[in-house]
């Protein structure tokens, strides 16, 4: 287990991992909360129509527009654990 | 639709629904708290861990209403209705990011609501109350349009008779909900949305594993969907048109920044019982995306089934009774009626703590007493639920969703305030207050012009037209605003006001 606990004044993606041992407002500068930057990955492939918006190719019957969504639900999921992981 | 009441449905709906209403009774007993003060009541004590939380925001988030509009959009418009998809993925990385900040803030300086941050925050009273008058007016549209989801699972159940007759379940449901909101506050839709959201996630899973079994399966459904899609004569497509990309984006972005914002979520928020389990929630309530997800094609599967109905709302209950035998007819719309109730409860105890705090004790009677506080609140959640009930019940649906259309845009608008105070107090007070009403008003004056029947508005760029949803025109606008002032305020040198937090009241402590 890392022992960071990101800063809150560091820059707007700061996160605060909460970590035993560790005071409040004891600011380490491991720069973990940079993996945050990760979370915007969904924000781009899902508001970015063109990637998305066509029938071809189908998966299970399902039309692209339709699995990709369903699929960037669990790739989320992963992202954001993952995140949680490295900045705990 | 059926002509006549379905007994067995009605039976097995009327069973669910009774076992619901005891267990909201008895849940004022659970993690026992002293219900005489607010916090106990309004927040269950902050002490809901991740499965709790999980449940609470889920029944909380993805309500009756979303149940029953998100396949009738679908089935109505067809691509489009999707959005509710990115939007609720969307959401979750901001909730990740932002929400944690707020908890440990309003834990450490006993902040029930919104209102209380910024009051505490930017030690402004006015956009406290601008804060908590938004939050009001946006949640109550809310609370009827939970009515409507319930009132259209009623009426499916074939309850035909005088005006009365089918109002009376509405007005007992209501009744019920009043008064468990009352005795149990937050704890109630707690422990009820375990039961409901179980009951969702059967049905649901049912529906989408037997529908297509029964109708040539998903490839079948696409295809079908598609044709009866590309014959009507209104603009739905299977697949997103790109007049569409604008309006789809702009639609999920918007919402997933306003969900956060509404007192109902975080509401739930506040009552979990650390930073860390809303994290973890963050990971895990994509869950019920996967089955907002599922449930959106079954507006298609409304289609391939050959459900024809006159309001677009019928789609689900007409859907479910065409394909189920009716005792599990009966089961799913039990899960659907409760899930009203759930959100329902939430957004009326939100509301309260919002008047209460942010009105009551800061203008009305600011000795108030922690036990007069939580009776106050207690009695005008009964106000609110009986409010919203006569809206409904007078008829006045219609004007309950152009509100709730209006009360996203109207919510968005305090993002500058909250979102951007969780990290930096870099705003002035009085330049949030301007900006906040620009795009009040602006975002208002766009839903106008389109009579109030979308929130989809044209924007004339040169010789482009962007459409895009108003909630983020607005929003760009307010920030505009806010920034060029907060400029012009600090060159001037006018007072930024107190700020009661310091940076590592952000920071969750296990210490």
């Amino acid at each position: 287990m890392s022992e960071s606990t990101a800063s809150s004044g560091l820059a707007v993606l700061s996160h605060d991992g909460a970590k035993s041992g560790v005071k409040p407002g004891m600011e380490s500068r491991s720069g973990s909360w940079k993996w945050c930057f990760l979370l915007l990955l969904p924000y781009v492939g899902l508001l970015w129509l063109p990637f998305y918006a066509k029938a071809e190719p189908r998966l299970l019957g399902f039309p692209f527009f339709y699995w990709y969504q369903f699929a960037w639900v669990l790739l989320t999921m992963f992202l954001i654990d993952f995140v949680y992981r490295r900045t705990r | 639709m059926n002509t006549s009441l379905n007994w067995v449905a009605t039976g097995v709906f009327v069973f669910f629904f009774l076992v619901v209403a005891v267990m909201g009774f008895l849940s004022a007993h659970w993690q026992r708290g002293d219900l005489n003060k607010l916090d106990e009541w309004g927040l269950g004590g902050r002490r809901f861990g991740v499965l709790i939380t999980w449940f609470l925001l889920g029944g909380d988030f993805y309500t009756a209403y979303t149940i029953i509009a998100v396949p009738a959009f679908v089935y109505g418009a067809g691509a489009i209705g999707f959005f509710a998809l990115p939007y609720t993925i969307l959401v979750y990385p901001f909730v990740f990011v932002v929400m944690p900040r707020l908890w440990s803030v309003s834990k450490r300086h006993n902040y029930i609501t919104l209102a209380d941050f910024a009051r505490g925050r930017y030690g402004s009273r006015t956009l406290a109350l601008a804060i908590a008058i938004t939050g009001i007016l946006a949640t109550m549209p809310y609370i009827a349009l939970q009515l409507v989801g319930l009132q259209v699972t009623i009426a499916a159940l074939g309850l035909h008779g005088s005006r009365f007759v089918n109002d009376l379940p509405l007005v007992v449901a209501f009744l019920v909900l009043a008064a468990f909101a009352y005795t149990s506050g937050l704890r109630a839709p707690a422990s009820i949305a375990l039961v409901k959201d179980t009951m969702v996630y059967i049905f649901v899973l049912s529906a989408v594993i037997w529908i297509p079994l029964k109708f040539g399966g998903f490839a079948h459904i696409f295809n079908v969907a598609g044709q009866a899609l590309a014959s009507r004569s209104t603009t739905g497509t299977l697949i997103l048109p790109q007049s569409q990309y604008l309006p789809f984006a702009t639609l999920a972005l918007g919402s997933a920044l306003a969900a956060f914002l509404y007192p109902h979520t975080v509401t739930g928020v506040l009552s979990s019982s650390s930073a860390t389990t809303i994290k973890r929630n963050a990971v895990l309530l994509p869950i019920y995306t996967l089955l907002l997800g599922l449930l959106a094609s079954l507006g298609y599967m409304a289609i391939a089934a050959g459900v024809h109905v006159t309001s677009t709302n019928d789609t689900l209950p007409s859907l479910l009774q065409k394909v189920f035998p009716s005792w599990f007819v009966g089961f799913s719309f039990a899960a659907i009626a409760i899930g009203a109730l759930v959100p329902a409860a939430i957004m009326a105890i939100a509301a309260s703590n919002l008047f209460t705090r942010n009105i009551y004790r800061e203008y009305i009677r600011p000795q108030v007493a922690p036990s007069e506080e939580a009776t106050v609140a207690k009695v005008t959640a009964i106000l609110i639920i009986v409010g919203a009930l006569a809206f409904v019940v007078l008829g006045a649906q219609s004007y309950a969703i152009v509100l709730q259309l209006l009360g996203g845009i109207w919510i968005t608008q305090t993002l500058p305030a909250v979102v951007f105070g969780l990290f930096a107090r870099w705003f002035h007070p009085k330049a949030l207050m301007v900006g906040w009403f620009a795009g009040m008003f602006c975002g208002t004056a766009m839903a106008w012009s389109q009579n109030l029947k979308s929130a989809i508005f044209p924007l004339h760029i040169g010789g482009t037209t962007l459409a895009s949803y108003a909630a983020i025109d607005a929003l760009i606008l307010n920030l505009a605003v806010a920034a060029v002032l907060t400029i012009l305020l600090g060159g001037l040198g006018v007072d930024r006001g107190s700020d009661e937090t310091v940076p590592a009241d952000y920071v969750e402590s296990t210490i």
